[in-house]
């Protein structure tokens, strides 16, 4: 069979991007391997450990199992494009707070599912954040920090759309 | 990193033409939707298509809808292609079989649930220790019988696979007598959930591999029906409640008199072989009664006595065993619960 490359037209991160891949690829090994975007992470690589998670219309997704021809005609956003231009997503932001990344290699899936999290319920319980989350392992089993900067991320939400107080950036 | 072997992607627009790839590239071929499954599979090489379908995005195999039938009673009709997701969170779902919303909830971790489908889950392939490995790790043992091998590491003897029947959402259908609509070369057909797998562990479905599963319908009774509404229950047994997949699942439906009396009841279980099975002569021990703990206990006592747990989870037989009785109460439990929902 033909091993040829195809070309594939993504949007990532608002950005339209085509690139010429083999047509077996994951969506994974595009934006790693043909578009620089190395931020989400090759972990089990078949589907178990969520650090290659991304966003494809707001939804988290396991890139490493998804063929990259699903994602075209989507908006995928990955960890590179959460920042906007004031600065880090406000989950970032508490990350650095709380020391949660840790040795960081699940990190950028932590915080694709957090931002979503956040993006559909702004003020989660910790409870819910446990549950959007559980699709991510984290092999330091630092998972109290991450939960804690999740939360907390709600709470900094919750007070700039309240208008009741400064965002926190400590 | 685990590269995929090679392939061709089709992404039909329709059933009809989805059906036709299917039939022209033959056993090469493969329909895909999520991928939660088959992805994972194909990177330990247990499948090779060299063609893969992509149905997720037919239009016609989506929405989930409740119709009104001539006998007064209700059909829902999920389509094939809902994510699991959608089944979980939908208010048709929620209110009239929580535990099919139950068991959608209850698979793998949220970023599975929102591509796999309720279609692919009742097309999951069958799994076991010996046979979910790379290609690499199952080359070191001789393969097995499931796969390039001639040897079931389980039994140890024997020419039939015991790979588990590892789904979730089918044993719910099953115990409301749900149907599935098949699609094929030869047109379409309706095949009960209980028909649709057999015992072999090697490919444990009457479903063709040219055929499309279009819908799943069930039929919910209309508030007239003198057998009164069905309830239903589920509960799972996983190592890890956060993403594993089932070493055991039970669940069950009832039917009660105005006074909480049973009147119908069934169970299923699976996680143990091939296909799901029937958790038997439960009616003798609670027809006419309400569930009480005693009967609640005598239910889940037999429903114990019936399964014999396998070596094709790596987790201990025995401690599968005994935990039947539990996972099945807390199944039952949900029967008599006030929300009676998830």
């Amino acid at each position: 069979m033909s091993t040829s490359l195809e070309i594939v037209r993504l949007t990532v991160n608002g950005d339209l991007r085509t690139a010429g891949v083999p047509p077996h690829w994951t969506l994974l090994e595009t934006l790693r391997y043909a578009m620089g975007l190395t931020g989400s992470k090759q972990g089990c690589d078949k589907g178990d450990c969520g650090a290659c998670t991304v966003l494809v219309d707001g939804e988290p997704t396991l890139s490493c199992i998804t063929p990259v021809w699903e994602a075209e005609g989507h908006r995928v956003t990955t960890v590179e494009g959460l920042a906007g231009p004031d600065g880090p997503h406000p989950v970032q932001d508490a990350f650095d707070r709380y020391g949660a990344g840790q040795c960081g290699f699940c990190t950028p899936g932590v915080l694709c599912s957090a931002a979503a999290l956040l993006e559909r319920t702004p003020t989660p319980s910790r409870r819910e954040v446990k549950e959007a989350l559980a699709g991510n392992l984290c092999r330091c089993t630092g998972y109290t920090k991450i939960l804690d900067a999740v939360v907390d991320a709600g709470r900094v939400l919750a007070e700039r759309t309240s208008g009741s107080g400064e965002a926190s950036h400590g | 990193m685990l590269r995929l072997p090679p392939y061709t992607y089709h992404r039909p627009r329709t059933v009809r033409e989805a059906v036709e790839l299917l039939a022209e590239h033959g056993t090469e071929a493969m329909p895909i939707a999520g991928g939660t499954d088959l992805v994972p599979n194909m990177k330990h090489r247990l499948f090779t298509p060299t063609h893969l379908v992509a149905v997720g995005g037919i239009p016609g195999l989506g929405g989930i809808d409740l119709r009104a039938l001539d006998d007064g009673g209700w059909e829902l009709s999920i389509g094939a292609a809902e994510t699991l997701a959608s089944v979980a969170e939908s208010t048709a779902v929620r209110q009239h079989l929580p535990a099919l919303a139950k068991a959608a909830a209850h698979i793998a971790g949220p970023q599975h649930r929102n591509r796999g489908t309720i279609g692919g889950n009742l097309c999951l392939d069958t799994r076991c220790t010996y046979y979910n490995q790379t290609e690499f790790w199952r080359e070191a043992l001789g393969y097995c019988l499931k796969k390039d091998g001639s040897v079931c590491h389980v039994t140890r003897v024997g020419a039939k696979c015991v790979a588990a029947h590892s789904a979730d959402t089918p044993p719910v259908l099953m115990t409301v007598d749900a149907r599935v609509e098949l699609e094929g070369p030869e047109g379409r057909r309706t095949l009960p959930v209980r028909e649709l797998f057999v015992a072999d562990g090697i490919w444990n479905s009457q479903r063709a591999s040219d055929e499309i599963i279009n819908r799943v319908l069930i039929r919910i009774p209309g508030p007239e029906e003198a057998l009164g509404p069905i309830r239903s229950g589920y509960a799972k047994l996983r190592q890890r409640d956060s993403i594993d997949f089932p070493l055991l699942t039970v669940a069950v439906s009832a039917r009660f008199d105005p006074e909480g009396r049973v009147r119908q009841l069934s169970g299923m279980v699976t996680g143990l072989g091939s296909r799901p099975r029937e958790l038997t002569r439960w009616e003798e021990l609670a027809t006419g009664e309400p569930l009480t703990d005693e009967v609640l206990e005598a239910l889940s006592e037999r429903a114990g006595r019936q399964c014999t747990p396998l070596e094709n989870h790596i987790v201990d037989p025995e401690w599968r065993k005994a935990m039947v009785p539990v996972i099945t109460r807390r199944a039952l439990a949900d029967l008599t619960a006030p929300a009676h929902a998830s």
